[in-house]
């Protein structure tokens, strides 16, 4: 955790060294007995009222999706709008959505520990929170997507009743393998997280309830430095192993797309231009939900400005990747010479029915995120939430433009049709968005929203080798509470 | 605590240490006087520390590699088995042999990361003999600032070197600004 320094009477603590000025990713001097009681605070007292006021339309919200699920298993798949030629429709769109929301979470718990992005600490936890929740949003969809909901088993490696196994080379079953280990180990590694912060709820609880259950999650920890050393390895090797497996989550889902020989799909592009653009939509919904958070419960010191401006940085980049991806699209369907793949595209962005479609996402998602090249833009959060919420469209409407304009135009014009979403559609869409917020709301409830003890491994402080501890303790009267 | 500490065995002592760098100077003094059941508990891993107890490397990944080998072997297995030897299923015309190894690897690739996963878990709590609900530490409300901001030292009356009084004046040596003898649960 604490920068190399071995011998504490000579060097000069890292951050107060000459040259290179970091600004602090705890603000105000803040004691480590502060982060607890802020943090755990949330948890342990009441809710303000406001949370309320999410909560309760957001159940109401997830209960219409167990609604329209009960009718569209009861009915059957038609009341969906898709049918011949655009077969996919929002289910898939929406599966593509979720799916890529959660990867934010996972970049930021795995990707930027490989890299020691110190900084990643105050976000990861509910970063990954956010990504349990999304996968659980998208995996609804593919389930009932194969419209006969009871036969869902037949994604499992079994053999069916005539002793026929699954096809194991086909991307759709690629994907099943991928996202439900996806959520597990996002599930292994959000809680591992959570053990120590766990312990740190139990030892402050005070009825017997929050006593026993926080008990019984902490698995009894202690904190020990013989318990830590394997902690430690098992987390470095989570992250090692997150790390190529959320490249992999998207890249395979990007193989349903690109191993078909539609126009406008069968693009070497896809995984990489998928990643990217799941990271994109993941760190605009990760700054959707903490920008809120950190006003309403006073997290200002924990989650800074600096936090802010780092994950506009991010939306900047993979942004950019983003835009340079459509760009290429488009020359390489001129560049190939291929007709289809030619027609394809001029459907989608000059003539064709969802051309508006295809503006809203470029606008969204390569114009917008560009004024994050100001250094004062970044850290003003209502410029930042608008552009943010742009993203979060702009990358539904990329994959509303990859499935329905290319499914809506085949090769033969005697099958071209037009899809729009049935009124099921759309409160099954809304109904997501009750479910990952109630869910995110109850975590917020029951579960520290930062990571506890990680943040108290980036304090200055926390280094054996800190030299100023008589300086320190003169700073913190009165500054302490 | 009750008064009547005689009449349990002590589980060991903690000392509470002013801060990070205040327990890392006295874990390197406990460490050179050859204790070997005690911990140094802390609200976070502290950087160094596993050098100032003498403490090696974590064998954890020796088990995630083992997960991840079983992982990988299984897919291989279930995917040749099931569609090269027990039912070919010929679809648009692909091979059914050797040949079609590339379309394996997802599958081989997501099931090594879930079983590495799962032995990461596993491992972990294997190793740390966890879950444990109580603990005769967790009765002491001094050692319970370990998750707060406080930083404890835990010597253990097992260990051979332990006596009640060497030990507690060694802890009061090393600058320990509170030490507590903490009775066993027995």
């Amino acid at each position: 955790m604490a920068k190399g320094t071995t011998d504490s009477k000579q060097t000069v603590h890292p951050s107060e060294a000459p040259g290179v000025k970091r600004e602090a990713l705890i603000l105000n001097n803040r004691s480590m007995s502060w982060i607890t009681d802020r943090v755990c605070g949330i948890v342990e007292n009441r809710q303000p009222f406001i949370w309320w006021i999410l909560f309760v339309p957001s159940v109401m919200l997830a209960a219409c999706l167990g609604y329209t699920l009960v009718y569209l298993v009861s009915t059957g798949i038609g009341v969906w709008g898709n049918n011949q030629p655009v077969a996919w429709g929002w289910a898939i769109v929406n599966f593509v959505f979720w799916i890529g929301i959660g990867h934010a979470g996972t970049l930021i718990s795995a990707i930027l520990f490989l890299t020691r992005q110190k900084w990643r600490t105050s976000v990861n936890r509910a970063a990954e929170a956010m990504t349990l929740f999304a996968v659980v949003c998208a995996g609804i969809y593919p389930g009932f997507h194969v419209g006969r909901f009871w036969m869902v088993w037949f994604l499992a490696p079994v053999p069916n009743s005539n002793e026929i196994w699954q096809n194991f080379k086909s991307p759709l079953l690629w994907d099943v393998f991928a996202v439900s280990t996806y959520f597990t180990v996002s599930v292994i590694f959000w809680y591992i997280g959570l053990i120590p912060d766990l312990a740190t709820l139990r030892d402050r609880a005070t009825t017997k309830v929050r006593k026993f259950l926080y008990g019984m999650f902490a698995l009894g920890w202690r904190g020990g430095n013989r318990a830590w050393k394997h902690y430690e390895m098992g987390y470095l090797l989570l992250a090692a192993l997150s790390t190529p497996l959320v490249l992999s989550v998207h890249s395979v889902v990007s193989f349903d797309f690109a191993t078909s020989i539609v126009p406008g799909w069968h693009t070497t592009i896809f995984p990489p231009y998928f990643v990217a653009g799941a990271v994109f939509g993941g760190f605009a919904m990760v700054l959707t939900l903490m920008i809120p958070i950190r006003s309403l419960y006073g997290l200002q010191d924990m989650f800074t400005l600096k936090h802010i401006d780092n994950m506009a940085k991010i939306i900047l980049l993979t942004g950019t990747i983003v835009g340079y991806a459509y760009i290429m699209e488009l020359f390489m369907a001129y560049f190939s010479g291929n007709k289809f793949e030619g027609d394809a595209f001029y459907l989608r962005i000059v003539n064709g029915p969802y051309t508006w479609a295809y503006a809203c996402m470029f606008f969204c998602n390569v114009i917008a995120p560009q004024i994050f090249w100001f250094d004062k833009i970044r850290r003003n959060l209502v410029v930042v939430f608008i552009v943010v919420m742009f993203v979060n469209a702009g990358m539904w409407f990329e994959r509303f433009v990859i499935i329905t304009t290319t499914l809506s135009r085949d090769f033969l014009p005697g099958q071209w049709g037009y899809y729009s979403p049935s009124w099921v559609e759309w409160l099954m869409f809304a109904g997501t968005f009750g479910l990952f917020m109630m869910l995110f709301l109850l975590f917020i409830r029951f579960l520290p929203v930062i990571a506890i003890s990680e943040v108290k491994g980036v304090l200055p402080e926390s280094d054996a080798h800190y030299p100023d501890w008589q300086k320190l303790k003169k700073g913190r009267v009165g500054a302490d509470v | 605590m009750k008064e009547k500490t005689n009449s349990k065995p002590a589980y060991g002592y903690i000392a509470e240490f002013e801060n990070a760098t205040a327990i890392y100077h006295a874990a390197e003094k406990v460490r050179d006087a050859g204790f070997k059941r005690w911990d140094v508990h802390s609200p976070y891993p502290i950087h160094g520390m596993d050098a100032a107890m003498g403490l090696k490397k974590s064998w954890l990944s020796a088990l995630v590699l083992a997960g991840g080998a079983t992982g990988g072997l299984t897919a291989l297995f279930l995917q040749f088995f099931t569609q090269v030897n027990l039912y070919p299923t010929v679809v648009q015309g692909k091979p059914t042999d050797f040949s079609t190894l590339p379309a394996f690897f997802p599958v081989i690739f997501e099931l090594t990361i879930l079983l590495s996963a799962f032995a990461v878990l596993g491992g972990l709590l294997v190793i740390l003999l966890l879950p444990r609900l109580n603990h005769p530490l967790l009765a002491s409300k001094t050692f319970l600032k370990f998750s707060d901001d406080g930083f404890i030292m835990s010597i253990e009356a097992r260990d051979p070197k332990f006596s009640r009084e060497r030990t507690k004046e060694l802890l009061e040596s090393l600058g320990a600004t509170n030490v507590e003898l903490v009775e066993d649960e027995v």
